[in-house]
């Protein structure tokens, strides 16, 4: 019978082509759509992330509790033996330790008198290891704007914007000026070997990047890192495995009466992240929904108009002795073979360009020099789980009700009249 | 009658002493045994941080309230740094960068050597009595010692502390304990002075224990180890030149 119903579907190429057409261009746009929506809100989110919290992180009880004072005072000491457990307990996880710290540069004259000083924001990231992705996380490459990347220990990265307003050119040393693990004021001399411009006012006011190795000497923070950041091997942060985590690993190591334990922490953990996540699914869920219904309705009236086109067909049927129900079986069966074949169609077709768009990004050269909050350059679709059968909600559900409901003229239809109209 | 007047004449001494100085003679003998006119001492500042404690061992020199030269001795770390105080200015010698750099501004505030001590208290007038107008408030016990108890008020605008309260020995006119205040009543900082001994005919204390209010830390001992007070102390020191 199935394949009897997909013969007339393939044979009969005004009764498929024209609603499998529809069906898989409106369930393409839904899966693409959702894909983006995702992935548009999910990139702020992400980026917080990568650039400062990671998906879960392990600091100090103590870090934790004052985190927004980057208290480098409160680091975890004995960072090496704690890096081994995350990486023995959670090996799918991707974990790397972060130091944040303020200070000044000061920039010598000649004769190593100060000719200018300016404030600056620390971050300190495995950047003299190959084997790192930090570069590629914090997306420093593209926002890489004259020198080179450290290659050698004692160079850094300066924000351009700083660069210029000291007056400092490439290769120059200039002092950084901070407070150690241990409270002192530290010196320490430091080679310019490039600048970065991340397009918002947030980091490029004054943020210095060094590598972690080059920290721990200037900051006298052997063995110490103020932050391990864990990130999920999907690179999209997963709640649930998240909490999961965390209770696990606190309960096993973390006590509440050491202040100096280490304590393992999500992204939720963090009220104003929290917000935005909730935000961000709350937005997502919106957006999807009226797009979805939009579609819906549209593909609900294919499958409307194909049912009321074939009202002629439907009485010769009556006509020639097929029963009313297996009239509108048939009917129904032809339906869910187009929304079922429009929507795996179409699904593959909005996965193909979500894909793209999550690997490539549309870049956005927009000017966020006054912005305090940091959002990426880079906006990309993200493909999840969802996105995979979402498609399917207006492609075969719609589709199938709205033949359904067009079919039931059949059952109101009277024999007298279907002669009457094949006259 | 004649007996009543013996006793009232013999009392005398006893009712003068037990009455209550003037604030800014207080201030004025408190600051005769504190400050000189040069000294050289040496001293252990032991820092109680929040999760351990270090040493820190310095040699000072200076001349007045106006030039002071200090330079750490230990540990390996601070080894070599030296300090310079020239009126109202400091500067800091590193040996690790070999940079001279003037401590000004919002740095001032930061900690010396992780301790509870600030640069803006090294740079500080040591005379209260120029900078403050006392009023004796009452009379106190501090470490069985009497005390008479002073609130201070700046009278200038440019000190580091708005107000603050000390305890001064009654009999050896010598600070033992002392809260600092911000102009906005915030207690930023206690000091409370022990093993107070007689040193070239001045009472001085010999350990003092700084405590940050707004840091957590368990204090800084101030220990000075050995000091020598009107002291020649060559010029050439108070130079920058002096520093590398």
């Amino acid at each position: 019978m199935i394949r009897f119903l997909i013969k007339g579907l393939l044979r009969d190429r005004q009764r498929s082509l024209l609603p499998l057409l529809v069906v898989s261009i409106g369930v393409m746009l839904t899966v693409f759509m959702h894909a983006w929506v995702t992935g548009v809100l999910g990139d702020g989110i992400e980026f917080k992330a990568r650039f400062e919290t990671g998906h879960v992180n392990v600091t100090t009880r103590a870090y934790a509790e004052n985190a927004g004072q980057i208290p480098i005072d409160l680091s975890l000491e004995g960072a090496g033996e704690m890096l081994e457990i995350l990486h023995s307990e959670y090996p799918d996880m991707t974990w790397v330790e972060r130091t944040r710290f303020g200070g000044l540069i000061d920039v010598p004259d000649e004769s190593g008198e100060t000719l200018s000083q300016g404030p600056v924001t620390g971050i300190a990231i495995e950047l003299l290891n190959e084997n790192s992705h930090e570069k590629e996380r914090m997306n420093l490459t593209d926002a890489l704007v004259r020198g080179h990347f450290p290659d050698e220990p004692g160079e850094i990265l300066i924000s351009d914007n700083l660069f210029e307003k000291l007056g400092i050119s490439l290769g120059q040393e200039v002092t950084l000026i901070t407070t150690s693990m241990y409270g002192s004021m530290v010196f320490h001399n430091f080679r310019i070997s490039g600048t970065l411009s991340f397009g918002m006012g947030a980091l490029d006011k004054g943020t210095v990047i060094m590598d972690l190795e080059d920290a721990r000497l200037a900051l006298d923070m052997q063995d110490a890192t103020a932050e391990i950041l864990g990130f999920f091997a999907s690179e999209y942060f997963e709640p649930e495995t998240a909490k999961a985590m965390c209770q696990a690993f606190n309960e096993k190591y973390s006590y509440p009466e050491d202040k100096f334990s280490p304590l393992m922490q999500n992204m939720r953990s963090y009220p104003q992240i929290a917000n935005l996540i909730d935000y961000a699914g709350l937005m997502t869920f919106i957006i999807s929904a009226i797009f979805i219904l939009v579609m819906s309705i549209v593909l609900w009236n294919t499958g409307l108009i194909s049912g009321l086109r074939r009202y002629g067909e439907m009485g010769v049927r009556l006509a020639i002795g097929e029963s009313k129900g297996h009239v509108y079986r048939s009917l129904i069966s032809e339906s869910v073979a187009i929304g079922l074949a429009g929507s795996v169609a179409g699904t593959l077709a909005g996965l193909l360009c979500a894909y793209i768009l999550q690997e490539k990004g549309l870049h956005f050269d927009v000017n966020m020099d006054t912005a305090a909050v940091m959002m990426p350059s880079t906006l990309r679709a993200h493909i999840t789980p969802v996105t995979y059968c979402i498609g399917f909600i207006p492609g075969l559900l719609s589709t199938v009700l709205g033949t359904m409901l067009s079919g039931i003229g059949i059952y109101k239809r009277k024999t007298a009249e279907l002669f009457k109209e094949l006259e | 009658m004649k007996a009543k007047l013996t006793s009232l004449l013999l009392l005398f001494p006893l009712v003068c002493s037990s009455q209550t100085p003037d604030g800014k003679e207080i201030l004025k003998r408190m600051d005769a045994n504190l400050t000189s006119d040069s000294r050289v001492f040496t001293s252990k500042m032991i820092i109680h941080g929040r999760r351990s404690s270090r040493t820190v061992e310095s040699k000072t020199w200076s001349i007045g309230d106006r030039k002071a030269f200090t330079e750490y001795l230990s540990p390996p770390r601070e080894a070599g740094t030296k300090m310079l105080k020239l009126e109202d200015a400091l500067w800091i010698y590193s040996p690790s960068t070999d940079r001279t750099i003037q401590i000004a501004g919002h740095m001032l505030k930061q900690s010396i050597m992780g301790s509870d001590l600030s640069y803006e208290d090294m740079m500080e007038d040591p005379t209260l009595a120029d900078q403050y107008e006392a009023t004796v408030t009452g009379t106190e016990e501090v470490n069985g010692r009497p005390c008479w108890v002073l609130q201070l008020k700046a009278v200038k605008e440019d000190v580091t502390y708005a107000s603050r309260k000390v305890w001064v020995d009654r009999e050896r006119y010598i600070p033992l304990r002392e809260e600092l205040y911000a102009k906005s009543g915030t207690l930023l900082k206690k000091t409370e002075l022990f093993d107070v001994k007689r040193i070239d005919g001045r009472w001085f204390p010999g350990k003092i224990v700084f405590k940050d209010m707004l840091k957590q830390g368990d204090g800084t001992e101030f220990i000075i180890e050995s000091i020598e007070f009107n002291a020649d102390i060559p010029e050439h020191l108070f130079t920058k030149a002096a520093l590398r």
